[in-house]
């Protein structure tokens, strides 16, 4: 069996650089908990249905699942690591799924919050109605939705306050 | 789950990109890979080599003209649906992209990729057949622009060469006293459609000249019937030229009731807004 090439990758991760070095095949999603040891991350179905694995990518929600770290390379990434304030408190978004019980188990959590993280900056004030249209990519089969939609609107109002 | 190994490259120029795929038989072009990296995961693709084209210049554009919307290959489902220009000049873009998958793919995936890679399931195919719309594709070989009514051969197969890199798609505009309308079933927001139907009505003086409808998910291919001699009753014209499939989320009967259904609705809907764009009061 013939070795399989490895590439070097930089990849920029809640503004660290880790350098590593991957086969092609490695998602990103792998790439973020195996290489950088960000096991925040989770990984749920691995095909982009369940949104757990979900981090931003230049700010943007993405599923890392369906990325592969060696496409990353011009990306700056965040994971639900990169989420808390610089004095290590939690974000606005962390702060409502603690408040609202916006988890049980927690595995989906990471995905939601990174979601909605970017959700509110697009959508600093939302209804209920825009709340669940943030999450409806984000797949949670504790909660039944009805917490991480008062997290949302809660979180909105925790960024308000802080304005 | 995890992808067989492969080879990978990530060039820097179109030409550099084309060479590759032109010297490796088994190679597959990744653009957002939100269809593609799914298949290698499930094993169900296993390329020899990836040429990813996100690092080439020039191609994420959304560019609107007088004849219509021009999407780069790099242009993601969200851009493509974020522009205000690509909705006045073609409104059936944004209505069909607003049901391609979830926010988060739509963040990822690219509209031309989407296109090539086939998918009777998928929105955006079908969108390019029934617009009659069109995609250019380079090679070592040159270019050329195949029409959306040769580009799909069979499920999830089109007739882009193996060497072939789709660089854009272009969507016709909507002609003055055209009309649109897209609405599709699905069990849950954001999943395949089980039917999805669209409509591109044509009308002068209030009077529907051309009407065509579209099909996502009914059959493995995306399908669109003329019915403009079949106003009255377009599902039993579209159902003679449809193959409703049976699959794990429905039953053939079901796709087919569900096309009687929608059809009629959409084509209803498509007229209104060809009579509203031409100035006709709807309700005299």
């Amino acid at each position: 069996m013939t070795t399989e090439q490895l590439h070097d990758v930089r990849l920029h991760v809640n503004g660290s650089v880790h350098e590593v070095q991957v086969p092609a095949r490695r998602l990103l999603s792998d790439a973020l908990r195996h290489d950088c040891g960000l096991t925040g991350t989770h990984v749920g179905c691995e095909h982009g249905v369940c949104g757990a694995c979900t981090v931003l990518v230049d700010g943007t929600p993405m599923r890392s699942c369906l990325m592969l770290a060696v496409s990353a390379v011009d990306a700056e990434i965040t994971t639900v690591e990169g989420l808390t304030e610089d004095d290590g408190s939690l974000s606005p978004v962390q702060q409502a799924f603690s408040d609202c019980h916006g988890l049980q188990c927690g595995f989906c959590t990471p995905g939601f919050l990174t979601t909605i993280t970017a959700g509110l900056r697009e959508t600093p004030d939302p209804t209920e109605d825009e709340a669940r249209e943030m999450i409806s990519g984000n797949l949670c089969r504790c909660t039944g939705y009805q917490n991480i939609v008062k997290s949302v609107l809660r979180a909105s109002e925790i960024q308000r306050g802080q304005a | 789950m995890k992808p067989a190994p492969f080879a990978y490259l990530r060039p820097a120029t179109l030409e550099e990109a084309l060479a590759a795929l032109a010297g490796e038989q088994g190679a597959k072009v990744l653009a957002g890979g939100q269809s593609l990296v799914p298949l290698l995961s499930m094993r169900l693709a296993a390329p020899s080599m990836l040429v990813d084209i996100n690092a080439l210049p020039d191609l994420g554009h959304v560019r609107v003209a007088e004849d219509g919307v021009r999407v780069g290959a790099l242009a993601r489902h969200a851009e493509v649906l974020a522009s205000a220009e690509a909705q006045e000049s073609q409104p059936l873009l944004a209505l069909a992209l607003s049901h391609v998958a979830h926010p988060t793919i739509r963040n990822r995936g690219t509209t031309v990729g989407s296109i090539v890679h086939a998918d009777a399931a998928a929105e955006m195919p079908m969108v390019l057949r029934l617009l009659e719309g069109s995609v250019d594709v380079a090679s070592v070989r040159g270019r050329r622009t195949i029409p959306a009514a040769e580009l799909f051969a069979g499920p999830l197969e089109s007739t882009l060469a193996h060497d072939e890199v789709a660089v854009e798609a272009f969507f016709p505009a909507l002609a003055p006293g055209a009309g649109v309308a897209f609405q599709e079933i699905a069990r849950r927001h954001g999943d395949y459609a089980l039917v999805g139907v669209a409509a591109l009505v044509e009308t002068d003086g209030g009077e529907v000249t051309r009407a065509r409808v579209g099909f996502v998910s009914v059959s493995d291919v995306p399908v669109v019937v003329d019915v403009t001699d079949a106003l009255d009753d377009p599902a039993t014209k579209a159902l003679a030229e449809l193959d409703p499939a049976e699959d794990i989320h429905a039953t053939a009967a079901y796709r087919a009731h569900l096309v009687k259904v929608l059809a009629p609705r959409v084509l209803a809907a498509a007229t209104d807004h060809a009579r509203s764009r031409a100035g006709e009061a709807i309700h005299p």
